[in-house]
């Protein structure tokens, strides 16, 4: 019988598989084995941990693929990647390489200060970030098969997280709460496409998964994201820039779990060593804030 | 009748709807006591090597194999992993049921796909999701083969084990799902 890829179900069930787990990032096959001996339900494969990132400076692109590939080839758990905000070419190199899953990532500096991908038009699914509805609605119009919340990339500090996350689950609420004839109206006080918020209100939920990034530091902060809603959890420099990755990544895991279990929460982080350094949002001026970036 | 789905990691939310709608009451299971009230459990697709991980930091495996020796368990894809017996290139899991799994046998993400397959006793045109699926490579003499997908065993029944490659709880069609709750758990007595 006939044979379907790319659809919104196999790109979208992709990401519903990764829902209660933790997707963690790596820049080296060593890293990936790591992270998938803790348990993580996929690896990204970076160049630079956002943390490094926003130490370096300068144009944070694409990974070498040789990275990619490195660490595709060291796990048998999905691999991600990101690609620059609009960069077509950088997304289809990564689509054509077999990652699976693309990040259409505001941690490195944009390609297109207007338009995002039609992601729509790849077989390989996309994850977006955003703070709000309308934002995570644009990215679902245009394509994206999963979402997570923005927070702010390599500061350790979850405070943003927290903020979008119930930025975006209260959005969502009221949009569930309305009427139909309200939809429309609502629809352009977002800049959500209308049909997105239709399917929100007929499923009572976002029509994808959506897991909280930007800000998790240590076991506590996973299960706090997990409290607030989200489906998993991205965790980006709080793996590895933390004294004892490995048991950071496991403890992580467990209690992204069992996020409610308090007891096991308060044992899987004894003795695991200090998190990474955090970063007070209050002192990173305007443009330092990856969160500004996307449209 | 309560029916369980390990919910350590993936698609249980799903399941526990798709079990709702058989007219059934699905339990999300984290703990070894919570086996005990349910008459057949679910072990959902996600990723087979996360949720392994998370058995045994649970210390769930001894009661999991338990389970699986006399009472219904239906392993959808990563579910699938977990309850064959042989897995090539890793040590088996759960391990109960006499196949030997293949994990990502049809390719990357890029080449998950839907089609429609023909049940055995199930349905003749049933909604397939492939997801990074696991095929089933070879099966012990007494297995039912339930399903192939051109060629590949995608779908097969060891006595109270059910196991399929693609995902039933993406599709809303109930059929194989309502086919392990009438046919293969609704005999059992709970204690």
């Amino acid at each position: 019988m006939s044979i379907l890829t790319g659809s919104d179900v196999v790109k979208r069930g992709m990401a519903l598989m990764q829902k209660g787990g933790v997707i963690m990032d790596v820049v080296n096959a060593e890293q990936a084995k790591i992270a998938e001996a803790a348990g993580a339900v996929a690896v990204m494969a970076l160049e630079r941990v956002p943390s490094d990132i926003r130490a370096a400076g300068g144009v944070a692109r694409m990974a070498d693929p040789r990275i990619v590939e490195e660490v595709m080839n060291a796990v048998s758990i999905p691999v991600m990647a990101k690609a620059r905000i609009g960069h077509i070419v950088e997304a289809r190199v990564l689509e054509a390489m077999g990652v699976d899953y693309i990040d259409e990532s505001e941690v490195l500096t944009p390609a297109d200060e207007e338009f995002h991908l039609l992601k729509s038009q790849y077989t390989v699914p996309f994850v977006c970030g955003c703070r709000d509805l309308g934002e995570a609605a644009r990215r679902i119009g245009e394509g994206a098969a999963m979402l997570r919340t923005k927070g702010e990339p390599g500061t350790g500090n979850i405070v943003e997280a927290v903020r979008h996350l119930r930025k975006v689950n209260a959005q969502v609420r009221a949009v569930v709460a309305m009427n139909e004839d309200e939809l429309m109206t609502e629809a352009k006080n977002l800049g959500a496409p209308y049909e997105v918020l239709l399917a929100i209100k007929r499923e009572g939920r976002l029509p994808v998964v959506n897991f909280a990034a930007g800000g998790v530091a240590t076991p506590a902060d996973a299960a706090l994201m997990m409290e607030l809603g989200a489906d998993g959890v991205f965790v980006g420099s709080g793996i590895f820039k933390a004294e004892n990755p490995e048991k950071f990544a496991r403890s992580i895991v467990q209690a992204t779990t069992h996020y409610q279990d308090y007891t096991l929460i308060a044992e899987v982080s004894k003795e695991i060593g200090t998190p990474m350094k955090g970063i007070e949002i209050r002192q990173l001026a305007q443009e330092e804030r990856m969160q500004e970036r996307g449209w | 009748m309560k029916i369980g789905v390990l919910a350590l990691q993936g698609a249980v939310t799903e399941h526990i709807k798709a079990i709702e709608a058989c007219g059934a009451e699905g339990v999300a299971v984290k703990q070894i006591v919570q086996l005990d009230e349910i008459a057949g459990l679910l072990l959902p697709g996600g990723e087979s090597t996360a949720m392994r991980r998370l058995i045994d930091y649970a210390h769930m495996l001894p009661a999991l194999q338990s389970f699986a020796k006399d009472k219904p368990v239906f392993g959808t894809c990563a579910g699938l992993i977990l309850l064959a017996e042989t897995v090539e290139g890793e040590e088996a899991h759960i391990g109960q049921m006499r196949i030997a799994a293949r994990r990502n046998a049809f390719g990357r993400q890029v080449d998950s796909f839907e089609t429609k397959l023909a049940i055995q006793g199930v349905s003749d045109s049933f909604p397939a999701v492939f997801i990074r699926a696991p095929k089933i490579a070879a099966v012990e003499n007494e297995v039912e083969v339930l399903a192939t997908h051109e060629g590949d065993i995608v779908c097969a029944r060891d006595r109270h084990l059910l196991a399929c490659s693609f995902h039933p709880e993406l599709t809303g069609d109930l059929s194989l799902m309502k086919f392990f709750i009438k046919e293969m758990c609704s005999n059992q007595l709970i204690h």
